[in-house]
């Protein structure tokens, strides 16, 4: 077919832009990008604003300051609960990630013709209600709970564990039971876009499965590790229902203050700068293992 | 390969079994004869099911949920056809900008959607209600049905667009006997996925609504109760039921849509 | 051919930005013509099919057919009809319905909307195949349900975008023995877009080569094979041996010059030619050019050796280095004599024909 080259330069009269393939593309998403400016853009805008003022019972106290990321920074409970939601949310990120590749893998690989059957299957349970899988695990980690009552009856202990619920271990092990199958998704879609006369290649030149598999899958497939990583762990570091059910006092997260300062304690402002500074901590330290990923790839020539 | 052909299907299926074996405890204690989840089973019963049936406000809730699960489907459905459209059919500047931030939600702690809308209504003076809960989880449903719509309109065709306005259709015919029946089940599939996820969805439902709960929200009330937690399983397996039939249906419609392109490959012969 | 032009294309000109894919291109194309536009990637002649068509608006110029003055139509309301690149058959629609689509508007009586369908089945040969869904037919198949579709609509003019070039070799040849009958059978004005030279020779009434965006030469088969303009109509359809030669006369609209073998010769001056003296360029077809075996002479005879030989099972091309020339000249000689045995560094004699040379404008 003849590869007539269509440079888009903008045309020369409003006119003919009005009628351009450019106004017609932007007036058809403008709708849903309008009401997602609307919900989402100018909501967390007003939220980043808010951390800059005081509230005083029911008035809000509009002067600029940085009282409250004083406290969220500085006071040690706010830090307690920053650093335990990042460690669980990375905990959660990378127990899910690494768990998730093979099945990527195996799907990918080994799926044959059944491929969307197996990915129908592996994801449904991740779109169910997430609180009913949440009450699923305190069904299993309880005092009386399946996991206890079951060991019992089989001999393995006498006494019912009371580590297992209601603490950080609770909430990471719900969190990758929720999360597991997110992280499936996008690791398999560029286990996929993987050409596989590339591995053939290596295969032909010498390598053999491990090395293949370092040297040329692993660093192909990182955009989808990476994608994974994000998903899981943004998401998961503000997690509400699953410390509240699970986490007793030893696992309670930063969301539950975040809440707190809107219900009860009645204090905007704070519960806005402390969902600033997590969703800024967790950004970092994303972005920091986005590029640590990327370097160990680099490494892998 | 072929050691690690051997422990890669063990790994698959200790997955497959840690995956579902909670979820499927729930109906498992959803039948069982005794007011608590311990092991071993207390005999089958249907009884926590039967309670269900005169429970008037979980029945408003479950009305409820129909009502919010409906509108945001559609809501969302409606806005995603635009978005899907306008990516797959067009370039402009800033496609980029506009459609990151409309997937944004997805890379967001749902909690901190929640508040800043909650903020942004009450600010207002608004009342929270129903309405406020659809138009908040219709934001957050947008992403999963434009990931639904832009795989079914990707691929499309041009020039059967084309075609048609060649053998004589206007672009409103063109549209109507062409473009949509050839994405209609990529649309139902949509519309099942949203419904699925608003049906499901708690965090948003708790902020957002006044007097009038969803069933997730019905749900959180009643797990201080110990006693009631029989009753709140049965539901959950009724609306675990309910999601995975609908999550089939829009699966099934899905595929539908995939086989609908496939068109573009010309066979020899 | 017609005497009133079908299609009547004046000054037409289309810019993406500063690059012209059409500039200022004029044509007149009659009515019952097979018309091929030839040229290879990028030199407009999809563009230009698809100005007369009506999904490109052109920059310039205007465009009219049957008379009437299209240049602002949308295509649905122009007297065309199109047969897609890749067919674009609807996928959820079967055969008949896909052939009936553009008759929905027209509102026939079910009676007259079935024989139209059958009718243009017919003419394709796919008259069993009716029910046939979309996805159940073979690429051949696409095709012809893509022209019965087309053709059921009586368009004044049929447009087709390199129909054939997703169709293997045989496949290919049989349907453009079939486009030609079938053109021939309804008798209205194919216009045919390709970058296959034998395409646009084995189906066409007349060529129109284009090159960056203008016409280089319009005119039948025979006279763009045989007598092409300049060296680029040359060089696009088929092999041409080119060879320098000395202007030594200028009259008459003839030029004379002198060859380094083929002695003093004088042509006819083509369209666009503007050397008066100095160095030109001939063309001499390779198959114009012949060898003498044993016991056979010719008034005129070149001497040379043989410097390579590719068997192409029906023919040899062999080329033939001679004294006095840069370049080997090509020759192309079926394999009944043995040419396929000649082994390299063989003494040849090659006969010519004197009418085959040909003068050609840069």
């Amino acid at each position: 077919m003849t590869a007539v080259a269509e440079p888009s330069l903008p045309p020369a009269t409003a006119r003919q832009w009005r009628r351009s393939e450019e106004a017609r593309g932007l007036a058809l998403i403008s709708p849903t990008f309008l009401y997602a400016l609307a919900l989402l853009f100018l909501p967390v805008l007003i939220v980043f604003l808010y951390s800059f003022w005081t509230q005083d019972y029911l008035t809000i106290d509009r002067t600029f300051t940085l009282e409250n990321y004083r406290q969220a920074l500085g006071e040690p409970i706010y830090q307690d609960l920053l650093a335990r939601s990042l460690y669980i949310s990375l905990t959660v990120s990378v127990i899910t990630v690494v768990l998730s590749y093979p099945i990527a893998w195996f799907i990918s690989f080994h799926g044959g013709l059944n491929k969307n059957f197996w990915l129908f299957v592996i994801t449904i349970p991740c779109w169910t209600s997430y609180l009913l899988r949440v009450m699923s695990w305190k069904v299993i980690l309880g005092y009386q709970g399946v996991m206890n009552t079951g060991l019992m009856k089989l001999g393995i202990i006498e006494q019912p564990l009371t580590s297992l619920l209601y603490n950080a271990n609770a909430v990471i092990i719900t969190l990758v039971h929720s999360w597991a199958a997110f992280a499936i998704l996008p690791i398999f879609i560029s286990l996929e876009k993987i050409d596989r006369s590339l591995i053939e290649a290596a295969a032909d030149l010498g390598d053999g499965p491990i090395r293949r598999f370092f040297r040329i899958v692993l660093p192909l497939s990182m955009p989808g590790v990476i994608s994974a990583f994000l998903i899981v762990m943004i998401p998961t570091v503000g997690d509400y229902v699953t410390p509240q059910l699970v986490g007793g006092k030893e696992g309670v997260m930063i969301a539950s203050a975040i809440q707190a300062n809107f219900g009860k304690a009645a204090n905007w402002p704070l519960g806005a700068a402390l969902s600033v500074t997590t969703m800024v901590i967790v950004t970092l330290l994303a972005g920091a293992i986005v590029l640590g990923l990327r370097l160990v790839v680099r490494g892998i020539r | 390969m072929s050691g690690r052909l051997r422990l890669l299907p063990v790994f698959v299926a200790a997955y497959l079994l840690f995956l579902y074996a909670p979820i499927l405890l729930i109906p498992i204690f959803s039948f069982n004869n005794a007011a608590s989840t311990t092991f071993p089973l207390a005999g089958f019963t249907w009884k926590w099911y039967v309670t269900l049936a005169g429970n008037t406000v979980m029945l408003d809730a479950a009305r409820n949920s129909l009502i919010v699960g409906v509108s945001v489907s559609i809501l969302a459905t409606l806005f995603g056809i635009c978005a899907a459209r306008a990516i797959t059919r067009y370039d402009f500047r800033g496609k980029r900008l506009t459609s990151g931030l409309i997937m944004a939600p997805l890379f967001l702690p749902e909690i901190i959607v929640a508040i800043s809308l909650l903020m942004i209504v009450l600010a207002m003076g608004a009342e929270l209600s129903l309405l406020t809960v659809i138009l908040g989880q219709t934001v957050f449903c947008i992403p999963y049905s434009m990931a639904v719509l832009v795989s079914g309109f990707e691929g499309f065709d041009r020039s059967l667009e084309e075609a048609s306005q060649d053998l004589g259709e206007t672009a409103f015919g063109t549209f109507r006997r062409v473009t949509l029946p050839v994405v209609a089940p990529a649309i139902l599939s949509s519309l099942l996925v949203a419904f699925t996820i608003s049906l499901d969805e708690f965090i948003l439902a708790f902020f957002l609504t006044g007097t009038q709960q969803t069933l997730p929200v019905y749900i959180w009330g009643q797990l201080r109760f110990a006693a009631k937690l029989p009753s709140v399983l049965a539901l959950g397996s009724l609306m675990l039921l309910a999601s995975v039939f609908l999550l089939t249906l829009a699966e099934i419609f899905r595929r539908r849509a995939e086989s609908r392109k496939i068109l573009q490959e010309v066979p020899h012969g | 051919m017609a005497d009133r032009s079908m299609i009547s294309i004046h000054g037409i000109s289309k810019y993406y930005g500063p690059y012209p894919a059409v500039s200022s291109l004029s044509l007149e194309i009659g009515g019952g013509e097979f018309f091929s536009l030839l040229g290879p990637s990028g030199c407009g002649k999809t563009t230009l099919l698809r100005m007369i068509a009506g999904f490109v608006e052109p920059t310039d110029g205007s465009i009219r057919i049957d008379g009437q003055d299209v240049t602002g139509t949308p295509p649905n309301r122009r007297p065309t009809n199109m047969v897609f690149q890749n067919y674009a058959i609807f996928p959820h629609l079967n055969v008949e319905e896909n052939v009936g689509y553009g008759l929905k508007r027209l509102r026939l009586d079910k009676t007259e909307e079935k024989r139209r369908i059958g009718e243009a089945l017919e003419q394709v040969r796919l008259s069993t195949l009716g029910s046939r869904k979309a996805h159940e037919l073979s690429g051949g198949q696409r095709q012809r349900v893509a022209l019965a579709r087309a053709l059921v609509m009586r368009p004044k003019v049929l447009l087709l975008d390199e129909p054939l070039s997703a169709l293997d070799k045989k496949l290919r040849e049989q349907m453009q023995v079939e486009l030609r009958s079938l053109q021939q059978a309804v008798g209205i004005t194919f216009i045919l877009v390709t970058h296959d030279q034998y395409e646009a020779l084995a189906m066409s009434d007349r060529i129109a080569v284009m090159f960056a965006g203008k016409l280089a030469q319009v005119a039948t088969p025979k006279e763009i094979y045989q007598r092409p303009v300049n060296r680029q109509v040359a060089d696009f359809l088929g092999g041409m041996n080119f060879l320098s030669a000395t202007v030594t006369g200028d009259a008459n609209g003839k030029v004379a010059a002198r060859t380094d073998i083929f002695g003093d010769v004088v042509l006819e001056k083509p369209p666009g030619f503007t050397a008066t003296e100095g160095k030109v360029t001939l063309g001499m077809r390779p198959e114009r050019l012949r060898l003498l075996w044993e016991g056979e002479t010719a008034p005129k005879e070149i001497q040379g050796t043989v410097s390579n030989r590719h068997y192409f099972g029906e023919t040899t091309h062999l080329s033939i280095a001679v004294d006095g020339l840069s370049a080997p000249l090509s020759i192309i000689e079926t394999n009944n004599y043995g040419a396929d045995d000649l082994p390299i560094g063989a003494d040849v004699r090659l006969a010519y024909d004197p009418d085959a040379l040909v003068l050609l404008a840069e």
